[in-house]
């Protein structure tokens, strides 16, 4: 029963970030960065102001619905970085073995050395702010898990009586690695990617927050929050609905991920962490 | 013993090499000059001046070896913007950092530890239920965000505790921060615990203890919270490396006087011998950590060898 609660929950949640990203330009009531009034600064949340307005009298209700798209795209276009290069390296090193073993395990193990937010936040300090190094620091250091989890996997597949056959046959070693083993790992590698959005979406709140994301006036939950902090005594309702929005999110992805883990990683059932 | 203890800050050194090499590359390959961003005015002659002060005129490899050379001695460099040796300022601001983390790492342990337990002990009930429904949610929020929540509600309308600032350093400037930073890992060790008790309940060892008679509290006491504490302390070392992380939002959003928010002041400066310094500083306290939990291993289960 709670498999499934898990999975609807979650991707319902998930879903409804994705649709608010793709129709803002519909949902949204003002444009969210040029619509400043101040006249209508700090309004409180009313029927005309779903989530109040900010100091320069923006709809916050606005900026939330085009924030989703910031975090979606950074979280999801992240972990895709994250993915295929956790793949690449740890299908590789445990389907090559040898020196090319030991080198992708020094990679990976200086990877876990480094606490990954503050690896993003140097990487973001190099490159400047803006979406695309956001995109470059998060989709660099956290891939280490799915490293580890590919070469594991590889190590142990490699052997099997199929992929052997297949190098009979005469396959190439990319041919037997992206036809062979991967279909096999994928199950898990996807439960460990659907987790790592959502903590994506964590990181660049995070770093937007920090004023090392997104610039502004561009509406970024993250952003939108280190705004809403200065203002916290006489506007305290700019804290609550981007952080909420955030909270959702992520709370989907995470449950998405811990649903899909239920299905595609039946032996991980009773040790769920 | 001892001989593992040597073997394994041996095998640190290695990692430690590459953090520094790492960020040393990182930071050499800034784009433009830090000299041409902290003058004010372009003048060419005031920018070559401080180069040459902050010894940017060299070639990168001469100075990698004066860095590498200059860490032997424990000297981190000084900071570009106060000319402070940054050893010295993360020495200032190493205490307040130590403090947060171990005060939310305990707010962790004694509530997630416990909360996964009484899960774990009934699973499927409300108790299982509630805990877990919290634990995923400790996990989804955005640290800063709770923050703002708790800093509003209990030093804003409440009026119970300071809102930020570190004061005289006493416990109520260190709650808020910490029970902010506290939360996930507090989530994720109730559901590690949670996953570890109930494993180890079908265990063998668990099914004679009970057939020989043996009271299920002295069950629990004996046989598996021995045993789940191996994992729990697993999960503990991770997390303090996400913790220290973590540290860099929370200080900044408290204005928490730590190693992190010297490294955010630092990279939205520029400042990159206090980057650089931080950074290292950060990495060895979580290779310690780490050293420390394996040692902890075999006190604890003694079937560990440091082989």
């Amino acid at each position: 029963m709670k498999l499934r609660a898990n999975l609807v929950i979650g991707g319902a949640l998930f879903a409804l970030a994705i649709l608010v990203g793709l129709l803002a330009p519909w949902l949204a009531h003002t444009d969210p960065v040029m619509d400043a009034n101040l006249l209508n600064a700090e309004e409180p949340p009313s029927w005309t102001w779903w989530f109040g307005t900010d100091g320069q009298g923006r709809d916050i209700y606005s900026r939330v619905v085009y924030g989703a798209r910031i975090s979606l795209t950074v979280g999801i276009v992240s972990q895709l970085i994250n993915s295929v290069i956790g793949v690449g390296l740890g299908l590789s090193a445990g389907y090559f073995g040898g020196w090319w073993d030991d080198v992708v395990n020094a990679l990976t193990n200086l990877m876990l050395a480094i606490p990954s937010l503050i690896f993003a936040l140097a990487i973001m300090a190099v490159l400047g702010p803006g979406l695309t190094s956001l995109l470059i620091a998060l989709g660099l250091t956290n891939w280490s898990f799915t490293c580890r989890l590919a070469r594991a996997s590889a190590l142990s597949l490699r052997n099997q009586g199929y992929v052997q056959a297949a190098t009979v046959l005469g396959y190439g070693d990319l041919r037997i690695m992206i036809t062979q083993l991967l279909p096999n790992m994928l199950g898990p590698i996807v439960v460990i990617g659907t987790l790592g959005m959502g903590s994506a979406v964590l990181s660049e709140a995070a770093l937007s927050f920090l004023g090392l994301g997104v610039r502004p006036p561009f509406p970024s939950w993250g952003s939108m929050l280190s705004e809403a902090r200065d203002q916290i005594t006489t506007a305290p309702w700019l804290s609550v609905f981007p952080g909420l929005a955030i909270f959702l999110t992520v709370l989907g992805l995470n449950l998405l991920g811990d649903g899909l883990r239920d299905i595609l990683d039946p032996q991980s059932r009773s040790r769920r962490t | 013993m001892l001989s593992f203890l040597i073997r394994r800050l041996l095998q640190t050194i290695p990692t430690v090499l590459a953090v520094v090499l790492l960020v040393f590359v990182l930071f050499s390959v800034v784009p433009g000059s830090i000299a041409s961003t902290m003058s004010d005015d372009s003048d060419p002659q005031v920018e070559l001046r401080m180069k040459k002060q902050l010894g940017l005129d060299q070639p990168v490899y001469m100075r990698f070896g004066a860095y590498v050379a200059r860490l032997a001695t424990g000297d981190l460099g000084a900071s570009f913007r106060t000319r402070e040796p940054v050893t010295t300022m993360i020495a200032k601001r190493a205490w307040p950092t130590l403090q947060l983390i171990f005060a939310s790492m305990a707010f962790a342990v004694l509530l997630g530890v416990p909360l996964g337990f009484v899960a774990a002990l009934r699973p499927g009930s409300l108790v299982d239920t509630v805990s877990m429904v919290l634990a995923v949610s400790g996990l989804s929020l955005a640290k800063f965000w709770l923050g703002l929540l708790l800093m509003y509600l209990f030093a804003l309308r409440l009026g119970w505790l300071p809102s930020f600032g570190y004061g005289d350093g006493g416990l109520k400037y260190l709650i808020l921060p910490a029970v902010t930073l506290g939360v996930s890992p507090m989530a994720l060790l109730a559901r590690t615990t949670r996953a570890a008790v109930l494993e180890i309940m079908t265990a063998d060892f668990v099914r004679t203890a009970r057939s020989k008679g043996m009271s299920e509290t002295r069950v629990v006491k004996w046989h598996v919270m021995r045993n789940a504490l191996v994992l729990i302390l697993t999960t503990m070392g991770l997390q303090f490396g996400a913790l220290m992380g973590q540290a860099v939002v929370v200080e900044k959003l408290f204005s928490w006087p730590g190693i992190g928010s010297l490294l955010v002041d630092s990279v939205l400066q520029r400042d990159i011998p206090a980057v650089q310094g931080s950074i290292l500083v950060v990495v060895l306290f979580f290779l310690a950590i780490n050293l420390l939990i394996d040692v902890l291993y075999g006190v604890i289960d003694p079937r560990i060898r440091y082989a």
